[in-house]
């Protein structure tokens, strides 16, 4: 892509991004607003820099956690799926409650959770992040394993294909965008179930602890910081994702040249 | 009989949903033969069957009633040996699969050498005059060049019979002519003996050696018509007098069919 056109495809959102930021400073000075209620953006950039160090080391603790419950929640979702589409009473059996499971607020268990692998430990925060990845990465793999054209399984049964060569030749590969699109939203929930859970207590060089503890203590340019950081992981995390599905399913209609 | 029909169905009936409220009585009595290297067409109003019928002889569905031989065999032993190759209404090409890809795939199943499957699917894409496309993707193709991979993708394995649902009714006039006469080239160049469902007339005509018209509701066998036109079929043959006679035939026994019916 040459700089042209990229420039014309970004151009809308930098303008927006930098006028938002002109605003949000302009405001703080205009009206004098106290730095503990909104800090302004040059303020929180140099408590950003000088603090780097810091907040990297404190970033990289949590990132571990949401990558951790990243993987294990992904296994166990796509693992689980790939069972119920072998074996269909399981699939009846869980179906209902993946979905109504989905639908609970999972976050509300991470006090209980916290105690039951301790405060301090990452497990216990990998734990509840896998737990809430577990359901969208089950149902959408479920979905890709499931919604195949009739036609093209009509095909495959003219060729007397068996179960296990049905699996690899058409519902896994036609299941891969969904499980793409199940990575996104995991990736997503991952960085925030590691920072909410760590809300509720952990290690002090945590995200989520050191926001809470900073902005107890009336040091908000700490907080607003420590949120940049986790901006940063969130944002990283889901355009890695968004490259190997680029890489892995070029074939697929979101990438098709217009 | 003097020589072994290929497809051979005795006393067929298909009943949908058997002692439900919706019972679909689809095909009643069917007795057909079809010899080898014959080109039948299976025409009729929509819900005659004729779908039903090609399904039954793939074994994508099983006969309620009846006895289905294709190749000396049961149709399920003919699927599972490979006898058929079938063609969809929709060209049912793997997106996630190149051009050459798609056509690999019964080739794969079955056990094909890499280096069989490439020079096999060269050669049938180059068949169909696609030869310059193998490394495609289906949705970088038009419509009629997706049916052609998958005429192509249906003959690969050299399959010796050849079902075919429709495969150009979703195809504007002129690629259909153009797809017609290439059907019919294939057909001259080897030995497939093909079965072809279509609800157009003249296609049936000018394609097939012989017609079977269906009537619906049971679908039962309404005529069969003896196709004499002089083989193998150019363009010149959709002007012969004799083709439009059979046109206008057929065209009247559909809707005397439609008459009885409605």
């Amino acid at each position: 892509m040459n700089f042209r056109r990229f420039w014309s495809d970004y151009a809308p959102a930098v303008i927006l991004f930098v006028a938002v930021i002109a605003i949000w400073e302009g405001a703080v000075i205009l009206f004098a607003i106290e730095r503990f209620i909104l800090p302004a953006p040059s303020a929180i950039w140099s408590n950003f820099v000088e603090n780097f160090d810091r907040l990297v080391g404190i970033g990289w603790f949590t990132t571990k956690e949401a990558l951790g419950g990243f993987f294990i929640g992904c296994t166990l979702g796509i693992g689980t799926a790939l069972a119920t589409a072998r074996w269909l009473t399981v699939r009846e059996a869980l179906m209902p409650f993946a979905i109504a499971a989905n639908s609970v607020p999972i976050l509300a268990f991470a006090p209980i959770v916290n105690n039951w692998f301790g405060v301090d430990n990452p497990v216990s925060k990998m734990v509840i992040v896998a737990v809430i990845i577990f359901f969208p990465m089950m149902i959408n793999t479920v979905r890709g394993l499931t919604l195949v054209d009739p036609a093209a399984l009509e095909l495959m049964r003219s060729y007397a294909a068996s179960e296990f060569e049905i699996l690899f030749k058409l519902r896994i590969p036609n299941a891969l965008p969904y499980v793409f699109s199940g990575f996104k939203v995991a990736a997503s929930l991952s960085m925030i179930g590691a920072v909410v859970s760590e809300f509720f207590g952990g290690n002090r060089q945590a995200l989520g602890v050191f926001i809470t503890q900073e902005a107890a203590l009336f040091r908000f340019e700490n907080s607003w910081s420590a949120i940049i950081i986790a901006c940063f992981v969130g944002i990283t995390f889901y355009l890695v994702i968004l490259g190997i599905e680029r890489i892995s399913i070029p074939w697929h209609v979101s990438f098709r040249e217009k | 009989m003097s020589i072994q029909s290929t497809i051979s169905i005795k006393n067929t009936t298909k009943i949908f949903n058997q002692g439900s409220s919706n019972e679909v009585v689809a095909l009643k009595d069917i007795n057909l033969e079809i010899k080898p290297h014959e080109f039948v067409s299976l025409i009729g109003p929509s819900g005659c069957g004729k779908s039903t019928l090609l399904r039954l002889v793939a074994d994508l569905i099983v006969p309620t009633v009846g006895e289905i031989t294709v190749n000396g065999k049961s149709a399920r032993r003919a699927r599972v040996e490979q006898d058929y190759g079938f063609v969809f209404q929709a060209a049912t090409l793997y997106d996630w699969r190149t051009v050459t890809k798609n056509v690999q795939l019964p080739l794969e199943l079955m056990g094909y050498s890499r280096e069989e499957r490439k020079h096999k699917a060269q050669e049938m894409l180059e068949l169909v005059e696609l030869g310059d496309f193998g490394n495609h993707y289906p949705w970088q193709l038009s419509g009629g060049m997706q049916q052609r991979v998958s005429i192509a993708r249906s003959l690969a394995f050299d399959p010796p019979i050849l079902l075919m649902d429709e495969p150009f009714g979703a195809l504007d006039e002129m690629t259909r002519e153009r797809m017609n006469l290439e059907l019919q080239n294939i057909w001259d160049r080897t030995d497939t003996t093909i079965l072809f469902v279509t609800h157009s007339i003249p296609e049936a005509v000018f394609l097939s050696s012989r017609v079977v018209m269906l009537s619906p509701r049971p679908g039962r066998i309404a005529e069969i018509v003896d196709v004499d036109l002089p083989m193998p079929r150019i363009n010149e043959a959709r002007e012969d007098p004799h083709y439009f006679e059979l046109v206008n035939h057929l065209r009247d026994t559909l809707r005397k069919i439609e008459g009885e019916d409605g």
